[in-house]
């Protein structure tokens, strides 16, 4: 990706069609076991907990705030009015 | 003695978080700000740990085996699917921006924060009561999830001494002791002691899940053979799909209900303490998969239950079914002990956290804010936040012992009431226009919704709303409609309001172009 904007927008992207694969009405009535043990309707959803992890593991690599990091440590701090 | 080997083995483990917060107590630096955020020097794993151990309660054990007993592998998709991506996209997009301002601005509490954002001391006062209520039901559910495990493992065990358990140890026992270590290790050595006990603790049920699962698919007949009595035992609504059990408005609604993350008090002192923003890393990424790796097997086992015709001990409702399966199905009273350990690990390690913060949002939000920070010593500051943690364990635990709710629906309910403040904090990071006056509102209203709502309910029953415009299983989340009117309320009052000062903007919206030229 060439730039962290192209990243940004590539990030969004698949975070909505995550969004919308979680909606898998296709499984809804089948009871098809898959690996022996799990049911069909399990199975998709606990792979799509790791395409979660995923595309958390992307936007940590391509989109991280480095700017909120780098001004949170910075040492001239203000004190809260409380 | 054989028969008690499995309470010898939970002793020995509460013992063992015990000597644990005690040597934490060896690294207590002595000061507040060391006791509520652990001087911030919390790194990646431990926060992982303690992040994901904090969420992970009663509901995901207890509850989401129950649950699955009577809905099936739906159960799954509900809430674990989408708490792996909301989750996540909750300490990306908000816990981070929440860190840094927390750490450079010296927060400890969320009231703290939003006061000074929203330029408002009143909506500190006003959001406290909300979110210390809202934390009730959140202890409540360990309680019962912890009474319920102990009840189910200890039928006909003490038959003389608790004839009107059948012999198991009641759950008002169960909560005190439970309630007697946390306390105990919270108060030695405050949130440091926490995260080294989430740690300790989230380790232990994440590995007693796993096991758990294999000793109970084994006794079973293997996985396969568990999955296949559960499919010969169906009726047309067969737990292995969710065709019957939940509704596709339903399933979609449930998204809503995870963004609760972005709003739990606890959660947000956690992620206060950690070292830099770089130790989030590793929680945004592997937070779905812990959670994949504590709700499979939890999931599977409550409809192999089902399937195996297990039921819960009279009186007892399905929050019982995993004790009683682990009774019942897992042959060694060692390891019987040790899995029950791991589910009371589960419920302690948000217990400890919802204690702390209580007691930091008492002492820093209201005691130091009527009294002045210097008119109190650090001892008296911790002090006050102890004995404000004792009184709400307290009421706590007398409402543990005369409800009898399900642990998944009571959560959920607990979940959309946090869910529904989310545009709140999401505001105060990312649109600068968003008023105190129009917080003030969006709060008054989600209560008055949510309070409606969960009264409608049955006081934290299944509730879908719009039902009769869907088939007999279908609806709408509460939350869904609560969240919508905090946050139409939130925009509609922002617009009607003069915006927040030049000031406070650029205090919470730094401009790093800018501060980046004038270094230059």
């Amino acid at each position: 990706m060439n730039s962290p904007n192209q990243a940004a927008k590539f990030i969004w992207l698949l975070a909505v069609v995550l969004f919308v694969l979680h909606q898998d009405y296709w499984w809804w009535s089948d009871q098809s076991i898959v690996f022996g043990f799990l049911p069909i309707g399990l199975a998709y959803h606990a792979i799509y907990s790791l395409l979660a992890a995923v595309l958390w593991a992307l936007a940590v690599k391509f989109v991280w705030p480095t700017a909120w990091e780098t001004w949170a440590d910075e040492k001239d701090q203000e004190r809260p009015r409380h | 003695m054989t028969p008690y080997i499995p309470l010898f083995v939970i002793g020995g483990y509460l013992i063992g978080l015990l000597i644990l917060g005690l040597v934490s107590n060896m690294f207590f630096r002595g000061t507040s700000g060391d006791y509520f955020v652990a001087s911030r020097s919390i790194g990646p794993f431990m926060l992982l740990m303690s992040v994901f151990g904090t969420t992970m309660t009663a509901f995901a054990l207890v509850g989401s085996t129950g649950k699955a007993y009577t809905t099936g592998i739906g159960v799954y998709g509900l809430m674990a699917s989408w708490s792996g991506l909301i989750h996540s996209a909750c300490f990306f997009l908000v816990g981070i921006k929440l860190w840094a301002i927390g750490k450079r601005y010296g927060y400890t509490t969320q009231c703290q924060f939003f006061r000074d954002r929203f330029e408002s001391p009143a909506l500190g006062y006003m959001l406290f009561p909300v979110l210390v209520a809202l934390i009730i039901p959140y202890l409540l559910i360990g309680l019962l999830g912890a009474g319920a495990v102990v009840r189910g493992l200890t039928i006909k065990m003490f038959p003389h001494v608790f004839a009107s358990t059948n012999g198991a140890i009641p759950p008002w026992l169960t909560g005190l002791v439970v309630c007697g270590v946390v306390l105990t290790y919270v108060f030695v050595g405050g949130v440091r002691s926490t995260a080294w006990a989430n740690t300790f603790q989230t380790l232990v049920f994440m590995l007693t899940g796993v096991i758990a699962f294999f000793m109970i698919a084994k006794a079973l007949g293997g996985p396969s053979a568990a999955t296949r009595i559960v499919g010969e035992h169906s009726d047309k609504h067969s737990l292995l799909m969710r065709n019957g059990h939940i509704g596709r408005w339903q399933f979609f609604t449930y998204l809503f209900v995870p963004l609760s993350v972005g709003m739990f008090p606890h959660l947000f002192q956690h992620w206060l303490t950690a070292r830099s923003a770089k130790t989030f890393r590793l929680t945004v990424i592997f937070h779905p998969i812990c959670i994949m790796i504590v709700w499979v097997p939890c999931i599977l086992i409550g409809v192999w239950a089902a399937g195996k015709g297990l039921v819960p001990p009279p009186g007892a409702n399905q929050n019982a079914i995993l004790g009683v399966a682990v009774k019942r199905l897992v042959a060694s009273p060692w390891l019987a002990g040790l899995l029950t350990a791991g589910i009371l690990a589960a419920i302690m390690s948000s217990l400890d956290s919802q204690f702390m913060c209580v007691g930091s949002m008492f002492t820093n939000d209201i005691a130091i804010r009527l009294c002045g920070s210097q008119s109190l010593s650090d001892r008296q500051k911790l002090n006050l936040a102890r004995g404000f943690v004792v009184f709400v364990v307290v009421v706590t635990y007398l409402i543990s012992l005369v409800t009898t709710k399900h642990i998944f629906d009571l959560a959920v309910w607990c979940f959309s009431g946090y869910a529904a403040l989310f545009p709140i904090v999401l505001a105060a990071v990312y649109w600068k226009r968003a008023t105190g006056s129009a917080v003030i509102a969006a709060v008054s209203v989600t209560v008055v919704v949510w309070a409606f709502l969960f009264k409608q309910s049955g006081y934290g029953g299944e509730y879908l709303l719009f039902s009769h415009w869907f088939d007999e299983t279908d609806g709408i989340m509460p939350v869904a409609v609560i969240i919508m009117a905090c946050f139409l309320t939130l925009v509609v009052v922002s617009w009607m309001t003069s915006p927040p000062s030049a000031q406070t903007v650029s205090k919470f919206f730094p401009d790093f172009k800018k501060e980046q030229a004038t270094k230059q």
